[in-house]
């Protein structure tokens, strides 16, 4: 079919992973260029600031919100359940992980190895989802919205007092390394969370871990695109698209509903357990009603019901706290150094001293304006209310819009 | 909010702790009821489930002590006037305020949501939510602001159970609030918004201007968010208003599915329902040391799972027909 790319003669062709050739070749061009990142600083041409150790955790970070979020978008993109109540799975995740692979002390922690606990961090949030699941296939629409709501306020009290299991909102607890054991022996197989060398190259503990949890978002992606394409995945959109119509056609509601909380669950707890393992300690707090916000902001933004979507969602959410940090930083130098148009026009917005105004105040706790964490919160909730109006696709949808204005040009039609 | 809860439990045990219970009960449940009963409006006459509801009642708090003591309107001008109508004053300024917030935020960002999707609607609110929040919480700071109603910290003491002034005066005022909304449902602009909550097309169709009751629907919804969260940020359960005060509001959600998302009688008597129980909870259960600390603050939550199970559309609300 050379040279018609969009005839499909079978369903397999259809919706295969990579149906054309152009497809085949961005996609492995773009998984070298993430695996390379880490040595982004000897290759020429490539942005280098990304091989820093600070950026590579906001890359780390993003794999992690990418894998929380492919879950809830099999549940509230694809099976069409909103839920706020991911939050609650991935501390329950976390938790099932830190019991099981933190080393023994005071807090509960067996020191089992990562490939016992990370599949355990998936299973017992599962199991959890399943068990809820029943109050939350009974109601429908807007109140399971709240419902999930209530769950989370729910597993906030519940995290803060089993302090054997979490250490209370006073210390957090720890939470394991990743590192791959056969059992448990004194010097694991394969070190991430220590610098060291790996094929002749001279590699960062951030870097080792990137490289780590950038294969476990590979590793989810697929699995949720094989999920979204098949027989499960096209029994959510049924249910999503009219619920009474799926049943009607054979689709049973209450189990592919109780399975879509399931998985969603899974992904949440391991999304929860990898993040609990990359920041190191933790407390109960983390796991609040604004991490669940995220991940709607994320599906939403990125665009409900497509996996794409979800990825460069993760990427946008996640990233764009650096970035305005960065920006602003950048900004009040600036305006520091005086003359300048850029100085003029940053002065209205930032604040640099106590009796200056503006709406971004860089001295915290001084006179009037939003800090930069706050302001990173409003535009948060702006970008959530704009995507909504004027692009309910999301950032898919600005893709497809390219895509499609490429693929005609220079005709419109 | 769960410790204020706890300084009320304690003060229960001490006197008649049955009496105290239900008074302090009543008077939580009077401020669930307040905001569940915005919510609804703002619900059934928009179709809008408003997560931002909690942002607008600690906002409206935040006006009244910043008319009232911060930059002290209409109070520096009349410094031979009594307390009570200084803060009166400030108060109405304040509401008006709150009103003109909730019309704005409606006008701007849920108009031209009008049509689409129930959930989609609802997560604008929950940005907006984040963003007036925010806002919000910046301008409150890290202290906690004062209100500086004149009821201050007074209150009767009839032996078995301790009143204070605020809560007489809030109830007066949810009975007043209650009856007004029930009189605003028999006028013209409240049969009009009857009909619009019903079918907004047909209702235009019939010559009623569907924006403006979008409108006065936020506007009443900010107002009794307002009044809700003033009553939330004084004596006898907080010093004023503080960061905290967003999160209180969302305790009225479970107040709001109890009774039904579309019912107004059902959001006052499950915000009653959800008072009672958490102060209940937080008087009875703390004996139980494995129930741990904030119980209290999570029944209602619990209370909601165990209705939502048994009624999957609250004790009010309407049930969905769903066809094909």
């Amino acid at each position: 079919m050379r040279g018609r790319p969009l005839l499909f003669t079978s369903y397999e062709a259809d919706q295969a992973l990579m149906p054309t050739t152009t497809k085949k070749v961005a996609l492995t061009v773009f998984l070298v260029a993430l695996v390379l990142v880490p040595v982004y600083d000897v290759i020429p041409f490539a942005p280098d600031f990304l091989a820093k150790d600070d950026w590579l955790k906001v890359l780390t970070n993003v794999m992690i919100f990418a894998i929380g979020a492919l879950g809830l978008n099999i549940l509230t993109g694809l099976a069409g359940q909103v839920s706020l109540g991911h939050a609650f799975f991935m501390g329950l995740g976390a938790y099932t992980a830190a019991a099981l692979g933190a080393p023994e002390g005071p807090l509960v922690g067996l020191g089992l190895p990562m490939w016992i606990w990370l599949p355990a961090a998936a299973v017992v949030p599962a199991l959890v989802g399943v068990l809820v699941g029943p109050t939350a296939v009974r109601v429908r629409g807007l109140y399971l919205a709240i419902v999930t709501l209530g769950l989370v306020f729910i597993g906030e009290y519940l995290f803060r007092n089993t302090e054997s299991w979490t250490g209370g909102s006073q210390a957090g607890r720890t939470f394991p390394r990743f590192q791959f054991r056969f059992w448990k022996e004194e010097e694991p197989l394969v070190d991430f969370s220590r610098k060291g060398e790996w094929f002749g190259i001279e590699l960062s503990n951030e870097a080792k871990t990137y490289i780590l949890l950038l294969g476990f978002a590979i590793v989810a992606t697929l699995i949720a695109k094989n999920i979204q394409r098949t027989r499960v995945g096209r029994a959510f959109q049924a249910i999503r698209d009219r619920d009474i119509a799926a049943e009607v056609m054979g689709v049973d509601e209450f189990r592919y509903k109780l399975l879509a909380f399931g998985i969603s669950s899974a992904f949440a707890g391991v999304s929860g357990a990898l993040l609990a393992s990359f920041v190191g300690r933790t407390i109960p707090e983390r796991w609040d009603l604004l991490l669940s916000v995220q991940f709607i902001a994320i599906i939403l933004i990125g665009g409900a019901g497509t996996v794409t979507g979800t990825l460069m969602g993760a990427l946008f959410v996640i990233a764009l706290p650096r970035v305005v940090q960065d920006f602003t930083a950048w900004l009040s130098d600036k305006i520091d150094a005086g003359e300048g148009i850029i100085a003029k026009v940053g002065d209205v917005f930032i604040a640099t001293s106590g009796d200056d105004f503006g709406i971004v105040n860089t001295l915290p706790g001084t006179g009037p304006g939003l800090s930069v964490f706050q302001l990173n919160l409003v535009i948060y909730g702006l970008l959530i209310i704009v995507f909504l109006i004027f692009e309910p696709l999301g950032l898919y949808g600005i893709w497809l819009r390219v895509r499609n204005y490429w693929k005609g040009w220079p005709f419109t039609y | 909010m769960t410790p204020d809860i706890l300084i009320l439990a304690q003060e229960a045990a001490d006197s008649s702790k049955l009496a105290a219970t239900i008074w302090s009960g009543l008077s939580l449940g009077a401020i669930y009821a307040l905001l569940a009963m915005g919510f609804v409006i703002i619900f059934k006459a928009t179709h809008v489930l408003n997560f931002a509801h909690g942002a607008l009642a600690a906002l409206g708090a935040f006006f009244v002590a910043s008319f009232a003591t911060i930059i002290d309107v209409p109070g520096r001008w009349m410094p031979n006037a009594p307390a009570w109508l200084t803060w009166g004053l400030a108060v109405v300024l304040a509401l008006i305020a709150a009103a003109l917030v909730g019309m704005l935020l409606e006008r701007l960002f849920l108009r031209p949501m009008v049509g689409e999707e129930l959930f989609a609607v609802a997560i604008v609110t929950l940005g907006i939510d984040i963003v007036v929040r925010n806002i919000t919480n910046d301008w409150i700071g890290t202290d906690i602001r004062p209100l500086g109603d004149p009821w201050g910290t007074n209150f009767f003491d009839l032996g078995f159970v301790r009143i204070a002034h605020t809560e007489i005066a809030q109830f007066v005022v949810s009975i007043v609030l209650v009856v007004g909304v029930a009189l605003f449902f028999r006028s013209r602009t409240g049969i009009a918004m009857r009909a619009t909550a019903f079918d907004q097309e047909a209702a235009r169709a019939q010559g009623i201007n569907v924006g403006r009751i979008f409108a006065i629907s936020w506007a009443i919804g900010a107002v009794l968010a307002a009044v809700g969260g003033i009553f939330a940020s004084t004596f006898p359960r907080r010093t004023g208003v503080d960061q905290a005060t967003a999160f209180f509001a969302f305790k009225a959600f479970p107040a709001i599915i109890l009774g039904g998302l579309d019912s107004i009688v059902g959001a006052v008597i499950g915000g009653f329902v959800i008072g009672l129980a958490e102060v209940a909870a937080g008087t009875y259960l703390e004996q139980f040391e494995f129930l741990g600390t904030g119980f209290g603050g999570v029944v209602p939550y619990i209370v909601m799972l165990i209705v939502l199970l048994v009624r999957p559309y609250g004790l009010f609300g309407t049930e969905e027909i769903r066809r094909v």
